[in-house]
């Protein structure tokens, strides 16, 4: 019962073969037998899913049609929920309840979602790992003593161990592809300004958008049909009308063009990822795609780009956290100064501090230019790199990773070998556009399994939601299931 | 390039310990080396990027909206708070 996705909950529900409240309570009994063992959520809403759930069979017995009405659905805990805890996984935000909820929590609500609970994170969405979190790291339920990738790591758990039937998470750099790919479920990032970010706690807010973690590519198009469009409350969502998504699903790929870009395939990608990825172009280009190799030439400088923009970024949208307003305080308040320097130093983890250091250094007196203003330069020659190829395909496809998930505490020393993780995720934050990572196969050693990434123009997820259900059809990656 | 991590922690109201301060002090050292590799590029004649999408002021007509959080007083949220007002240390 557990296993059911959007799509089958949908139709059980409406046929009344199934209530609410009987797939909530399969899902809370599956999160009591392998939460112990995965730590997918920094914490449970279950009385009040419960709630919801009585809620939506009153709905469903008055003859109501919701896209989710009665599905449980779990949250990255940086998306607000009213009365319900907000903790972005940091000690700084351990006890905030927010007063309001976030646009796409009110849509969710409004479409008859039943929230069970709040996913783990990388703290403030710092990292590729989950392991900052000031909780608890969660496992892979691949494999226990790998991680789930981050930062949406809970959610990418929540969805992959059926702990609930899809999950929202976010997305800066990776951070919900990258542990999609780790953990064997479909991510998509939307295009920046497709889903409003209200509600969403800040980290970079040029690169931050709110996307659906789910079981299928069909789930991913009922998900992002509910969660898109322009919000007055956020100014940077766009005012492009969204499209129905599912219509998507409906459409053929043959004769589409796949951009192949060369410089994703060169120097560290793992052989076995790669022939994964390899693998996947090809069952595409049997299911009538045609390929095209393009060229993304500033791939390099990407990282480096981008961890001057987001820690910049996230330099400034930290320093709310000051002890005053809301959030925790420390005791030492000798003087004013010395009250949010102590705040900080005990609220924040050594990853958040780190990014906020960095961030001061490259937007500070004398290195501005040299670090922020070339950061955003070379963000228009990524962007460009992009409209180029994409003017010679309808999608690109790459690896979302170089490599399958790693083991917990391997690269927890070295925060650049970390950042490097992301390479071939971030370039779609710099240049805003959709991106996407469906189950694309496993490694052959280890039984891993591995994403692959599909890229499109700037509010055309419909084309990646067309081109990652066909290969749904013709797979069953997706459908594959760690044991726990 | 100098990198000054106590001129650094005091901008950004960081009290770092000793060891965090040697350990990030030594990272930052890799990581802006890392970076470094941004000035192989000519950007002279690039626009920065500020928007990826180019979106510029954005309006709206100035009606009183819907005040969803009327009555919710944001002080009750503060750690400190007396008799509705915010409570910090002494400034001055």
């Amino acid at each position: 019962m557990h296993r059911i996705n959007i799509t089958q909950a949908q139709e059980l529900l409406r046929s009344k073969k199934l209530s609410s409240v009987q797939l909530t309570e399969a899902v809370f009994s599956r999160i009591d037998q392998v939460e112990e063992k995965v730590q997918a959520f920094a914490h449970l809403t279950r009385e009040n899913a419960l709630e919801q759930a009585k809620n939506a069979d009153t709905r469903i017995a008055a003859g109501e049609e919701a896209p989710l009405l009665g599905i449980p659905i779990a949250l990255k805990d940086l998306i607000c929920t009213k009365g319900i805890r907000t903790t972005c996984s940091s000690k700084i935000l351990d006890q905030f309840v927010s007063p309001y909820n976030a646009t796409v929590t009110e849509k969710l609500i409004q479409a008859g979602a039943v929230i069970v609970g709040k996913t783990n994170m990388d703290e403030f969405a710092m990292g590729s790992s989950n392991e900052n979190s000031h909780y608890h790291p969660t496992m892979n339920p691949w494999a226990l003593d790998r991680v789930p990738g981050g930062s949406s790591g809970g959610s990418a758990v929540a969805v992959s161990a059926h702990q609930c039937v899809a999950a929202l998470g976010s997305d800066t750099g990776g951070s919900i592809r990258q542990p999609a790919s780790f953990c064997g479920v479909t991510g998509l990032k939307p295009t920046y300004g497709r889903v409003s970010r209200f509600g969403l706690v800040a980290f970079a807010s040029s690169l931050d958008q709110i996307g659906p973690l789910t079981k299928t590519v069909a789930d991913t198009a009922t998900l992002l049909n509910v969660i898109s469009g322009k919000d007055p409350r956020d100014s940077t969502s766009a005012d492009v009308p969204p499209p129905d998504f599912t219509q998507a699903l409906k459409k053929d790929v043959q004769g589409m063009k796949l951009g192949i870009p060369k410089e994703y395939f060169t120097g560290g990608i793992n052989p076995d990822v790669e022939k994964v990825i390899q693998d996947g172009i090809r069952t595409l280009e049997s299911l009538g795609m045609k390929t095209v190799e393009v060229s993304l030439p500033h791939l390099d400088y990407a990282v480096a780009t981008y961890y001057i923009i987001a820690c910049a970024e996230a330099s400034t949208n930290l320093s709310r956290f000051d002890g005053v307003k809301y959030g925790y305080r420390t005791d030492k308040t000798d003087s004013l100064v010395s009250m949010y320097e102590n705040t900080r130093e005990e609220g924040f983890g050594e990853e958040v501090k780190r990014r906020i250091i960095l961030g001061t250094f490259v937007l500070s007196s004398g290195y501005y230019d040299a670090y922020y203003l070339k950061g955003q330069k070379v963000r228009t020659l990524i962007k460009q790199d992009f409209e180029n190829a994409l003017n010679q395909c309808d999608v690109i496809a790459s690896p979302v990773a170089p490599y399958p998930a790693f083991k917990l505490g391997e690269k927890l020393d070295d925060p650049l070998q970390m950042y490097l993780a992301d390479i071939y995720t971030i370039s779609a934050n710099l240049a805003g556009i959709p991106a996407m990572s469906i189950p694309c196969g496993f490694t052959s050693t280890e039984n891993l399994p591995v994403g692959l990434q599909l890229m499109g123009r700037h509010f055309d997820e419909s084309s990646l939601i067309t081109v990652g259900h066909r290969f749904q059809r013709a797979t069953d990656f997706h459908s594959k299931e760690p044991s726990l | 390039m100098s990198f000054d991590i106590e001129h650094m922690a005091m901008l950004a109201r960081l009290k770092l310990t000793p060891d965090e301060k040697e350990r990030i002090s030594g990272q930052m050292k890799t990581i802006l080396e890392y970076i470094e590799k941004l000035s192989e590029l000519n950007t002279d004649n690039v626009e920065p990027t500020a928007h990826v999408l180019g979106l510029s002021n954005v309006f709206r007509e100035d009606e009183p909206a819907p005040q969803p959080l009327a009555d919710h007083n944001p002080i009750s949220d503060s750690p400190a708070h007396f008799k509705g007002h915010y409570e910090v240390p002494k400034v001055l």
